[in-house]
């Protein structure tokens, strides 16, 4: 083997620098037989960190449902592929830019974007919408207002740069997130079903292209920082960050689509995390071949670049690809017309080695197996969270009255409007936003239409922690409710599973529960898992994130002019809540935001009422009875109310029953519930069918007037409301900033 | 009716504006892409599309303005032909010098999506004869660089010569700077060159068509252009 002497020597200290646990290495040693290289050590470092091999979270990843009638691809992929009928495919994914984003939040988030939006053009399908997940810490915390507006100027900078609509997300702040901040990005696309590309390499002699920006020393070890806690100093990781060019992008979008029309593409996968090793393994390990790589060829941005810089270079906007054979040429040519790097730098081979020569020297000659599909997998030891006390209305302090209440709890960072941040989104590039960022999920017209797909993400990191299996549960429950609230058929989801230090058992814990919750709760409502990303060790100096695994749901509009959305319509239209209230308090934004307090154990999801809830209010939609829906989730249902009455610019008078205490009724947060308002006259009728559905229905009193009447309560202004709600981000934003 | 929609690296409103072209003014489009020297023959409309070209890494529309395919654009304008520019198109063509003044950053600084009130200052023009003057429009708006401004003459030249061709407007049609969405002076949302053949503007008439999508207050402007190449 004419492997070059290391300089500097495997040291234990240098191992450790790689993040490679001494077991990890010894085993690697084993493996191959010797002593690794340098470049081999960054290999395997790059390939068994937790963020490209999920070693900690994989065994629980498999007891996902991951099946269901419009799957046409599951996890394991670029991204996840779902039928949605004539011939079409929605391809989606979500995943985490986290530790980027807290070190340099414009090129962090800008970078997460670019790399989910690569996900899903990879597989051939062009990019239709994006949506985001976005966890901030304290509104208090001096580092804040920076992260906000710096993550949010990224995301906006490379997507409408990129030009595709930035339509959903969800942003929320707690101090937990004072150290690690979440920045989870969702792409979808759409794509011919017989038109869809896949990672895995075919055919021995095959070359093997290196497409799109040239390699630089940018975000060297990235994967690697991404897969361990913060300490002191995690400013200092700023070098390992990567820098975003969405104008690159987009060029390499549209040569990509070109060349795969073309026909010239046998497999295609994009450089990511971990860049040149991880996409050129990943190909060879699930198309059961080896893979040889002459690094002569690579394109690079700087000189003098070594052979172990050029495989765990993170540079963006790259692409590697198998080619047709013959097609070579065809595919220069398309991708020198895009102003493109285009170079062979390799070929496919049978003899299952991963090589790498450099300069005529072989840097590495690797068993692709073991580095790629066959990666080290932990069953880390965990402990199941205590559970919480289930609280009473009767031990919650109902001092503040409810208007006041309200307000609080619509000025609070949580539920204020974030128009502040989507308006710096383009929402409508591409000509297809039926329903922008405001509503309970994002509407899009699939091409000429009438189908329409519906987007959202969710979870309640709060409700996470206090219970993970119900929090995994209920983060399903409200993706899949919100897509039903606009009249979607949920079809399936995309996991963005964000923790912190795994070989903590209690955090294992948390993370096997929401597993667990979410698992169970896919299954009961058809809604599977089609792809995903795991985030561990968000921690910094041994405190956690509160647990926050995101759901991205995508559901189908058959027809986009039945599409409904939450504001009030008319005057005199009798509102009602599906769901049976019981007005719980434990861990309810109330309790939070009101009382100071967060304690108790969250509101159960109760799984099949969940489903005959949610496929009444789809079938009211539907048959057109219906003029406005929202789904009741954090604040309850005065807070759903209010959203209603402010989207719509109306009133409404409302009543309730005695028997609850009015912030339990008002502010508890009872799941797989839904407002609905009849169509003026159709209140008898909806009343009828609920009964024969076995849905639980209360009325709750009628539209109208520009305040919103409360029994016994002083009355509320629906525009002092929407002041209230509109200004509170713009004025912190502004604020010393 | 014969459209030729430029496309450069960056640009990224190229099929939203060839949706409009097509569904409303049943154009024929063409993509002329920005290496080219000539411009298909029988072409009645030049569009500069929304984007980013090149990224607009340097100034806006500073490169693009220098492309190949832009003296093809440049004599089309001299001929009398109708030229239109949205947004990075508008930027283009104030960098390509066939449009006075220069599109800066918005005046708070951040990009801006939202619907705003756009007022027809003029409805005379072969881009605006379907609307009536005065009318307020419903259009968004969607960029970073949108903040109009020239040198004091030039203003006064625009003002005085019936140049301006919308303005940000209150939702009672008065203008107001500061409520804006991006500071332009006077308001000043799209502009026409001396013989009003060409236009510029920030807003985005093509996604606005549709009653599917939201108001369809942008379709005048593109049954403006079909009537007006059907008439000449």
């Amino acid at each position: 083997m004419n492997l070059i002497p290391n300089t500097p020597n495997i040291t234990p200290e240098l191992v450790a620098e790689h993040g490679l646990k001494p077991e990890e290495y010894q085993r690697f040693v084993e493996l191959i037989g010797r002593e690794p290289s340098v470049t081999e050590l960054g290999i395997v470092s790059a390939m068994w960190n937790e963020h490209c091999s999920y070693k900690s979270s994989k065994v629980w990843l498999r007891t996902l449902p991951t099946k269901g009638a419009c799957v046409i691809q599951g996890p394991g992929e670029n991204a996840g592929v779902v039928d949605i009928g004539d011939g079409l495919a929605a391809v989606f994914k979500m995943e985490s830019h986290n530790h980027p984003s807290f070190i340099e939040p414009y090129q962090g988030a800008a970078t997460g974007v670019g790399g989910i939006l690569r996900d899903v053009f990879t597989m051939g399908a062009r990019p239709v919408a994006a949506l985001n997940a976005l966890r901030f810490g304290d509104c208090h915390h001096p580092r804040t207002r920076h992260l906000v507006a710096g993550v949010v100027a990224g995301i906006g900078g490379y997507g409408n740069s990129f030009g595709v609509p930035t339509v959903g997300g969800a942003v929320g702040f707690h101090e937990r997130y004072n150290g690690n901040i979440l920045v989870n990005a969702m792409a979808v696309g759409l794509a011919r079903t017989d038109e869809i590309f896949y990672a895995a390499a075919s055919g021995v002699g095959r070359a093997i292209v290196y497409l799109g920006s040239k390699t630089g020393r940018d975000g060297i070890h990235g994967a690697t920082m991404a897969s361990a806690e913060f300490g002191e100093g995690a400013e200092e990781k700023r070098p390992t960050v990567q820098v975003g060019d969405p104008f690159a992008e987009k060029l390499l979008l549209e040569a990509c689509l070109e060349i795969m029309k073309a026909g010239c593409v046998v497999s295609i996968q994009d450089m990511g995390a971990a860049g040149l090793t991880c996409s050129a393994v990943e190909m060879g390990a699930k198309g059961d071949l080896g893979i040889e790589l002459n690094l002569d060829a690579v394109p690079c941005r700087e000189t003098g670049m070594t052979a172990y810089e050029m495989m765990l270079s993170e540079s963006q906007e790259r692409m590697l690809m198998v080619l047709a054979p013959g097609k070579e040429e065809e595919a220069e040519a398309i991708f020198r017309k895009w102003g493109l790097d285009f170079a062979i730098i390799g070929h496919t081979t049978d003899t299952l080695r991963f090589v790498v020569k450099h300069k005529g020297v072989v840097e590495a000659d690797l068993p692709i197996k073991e580095l790629g599909d066959e990666a080290p997998e932990y069953y880390r030891p965990f402990v199941e969270s205590e559970p919480r006390k289930v609280l009473k209305p009767s031990d919650v302090s109902d001092a503040v009255s409810v208007p006041d209440a309200l307000d609080k709890l619509i000025m609070s960072p949580d539920l204020c409007s974030k128009r502040w941040i989507w308006e710096q989104y383009d929402h409508l590039i591409q000509g297809n936003t039926v329903q922008k960022p405001g509503g309970d999920a994002a509407v899009v017209r699939v091409e000429d239409g009438p189908k329409a797909l519906a987007l959202t993400s969710d979870v309640t990191p709060r409700y996470c922690e206090a219970d993970p299996f119900e929090g995994g549960k209920q983060a399903v429950a409200e993706a899949w409710r919100n897509l039903t609230a606009v009249g979607a058929i949920p079809l399936a989801v995309t996991d963005n599973l964000n923790f912190g230090n795994p070989e903590r058992p209690e955090i294992m814990g948390q993370f096997v529960g929401c597993v667990k919750g979410i698992g169970a709760a896919c299954e009961a409502l058809d809604f599977p898992v089609v792809s995903g990303n795991v985030s561990l060790y968000n921690e910094t100096n041994g405190k956690a994130i509160l647990p926050t695994p995101t759901i991205g749901g995508v559901g189908l509009v058959e027809d986009l002019h039945k599409s409904m959305t939450l504001g009030f319509k008319a005057a005199g239209e009798a509102i009602y809540v599906v769901g049976k209230t019981e007005g719980w308090l434990g861990a309810s934004a109330y309790l939070q935001t009101v009382c100071d307090r967060e304690e108790g154990a969250p509101p159960p999801v109760d799984l099949v009422a969940e489903k005959r809830n949610g496929d009444f209010v789809r079938s009211l939609i539907r048959d057109e009875v219906v003029t406005a829906v929202h789904d009741v989730s954090d604040g309850g249902l005065l807070v759903a109310i209010a959203e209603m009455a402010m989207a719509g610019e109306l009133g409404a008078s409302l009543d309730k029953p005695a028997s609850i205490p009015a912030h339990a009724f008002w502010f508890g947060e009872d799941q797989a519930r839904y407002v609905i308002v009849a169509a003026h006259g159709e209140g008898p009728d909806i009343v009828r069918r609920a009964e024969a559905a076995g849905v639980p229905l209360l009325k709750l009193g009628k539209t109208g007037g520009d305040r919103i009447l409360l029994p016994g309560e002083r009355s509320i202004s629906v525009e002092g409301l929407r002041d209230r709600n509109e200004t509170w981000l713009p004025i912190y934003m502004g604020a010393s900033s | 009716m014969k459209s030729a929609v430029i496309v450069f690296p960056g640009t990224n409103r190229e099929r939203d504006i060839q949706r409009a072209l097509s569904l409303v003014s049943h154009s024929k489009v063409v993509p002329v892409w920005h290496a080219e020297t000539d411009l298909p023959s029988n072409t009645d409309l030049v569009v500069l599309a929304g984007g980013f070209s090149y990224g607009d890494y340097l100034r806006c529309g500073a490169i693009a303005a220098r492309a190949k395919i832009m003296d093809s654009v440049r004599a089309h304008a001299e001929r009398g032909g109708l030229v239109l520019g949205i947004c990075n198109g508008f930027q283009i063509l104030c960098e390509a010098g066939l449009l006075p003044g220069v599109l800066v950053r918005n005046a708070k600084l951040r990009f801006v999506c939202r619907e705003v009130n756009l007022r027809v200052e003029r409805a005379d023009t072969p881009f605006t004869k379907a609307y009536r003057k005065g009318e307020l429009l419903r259009i968004p708006v969607a960029h970073g660089e949108g903040n109009y401004t020239a040198d004091e003459e030039t203003i006064r030249r625009l003002e005085s010569e019936g140049r301006v061709a919308f303005r940000y407007a209150r939702s009672d049609g008065e203008i107001d700077e500061t409520d804006g969405p991006n500071g332009a002076i006077n308001g000043i949302a799209g502009i026409y060159s001396e013989s009003h053949n060409v236009l510029g503007m920030m807003p985005h008439p093509e996604n606005y068509i549709e009653p599917e999508i939201g108001p369809i207050d942008g379709r005048g402007l593109f049954e403006s252009l079909a009537a007006a190449l059907k008439a000449a």
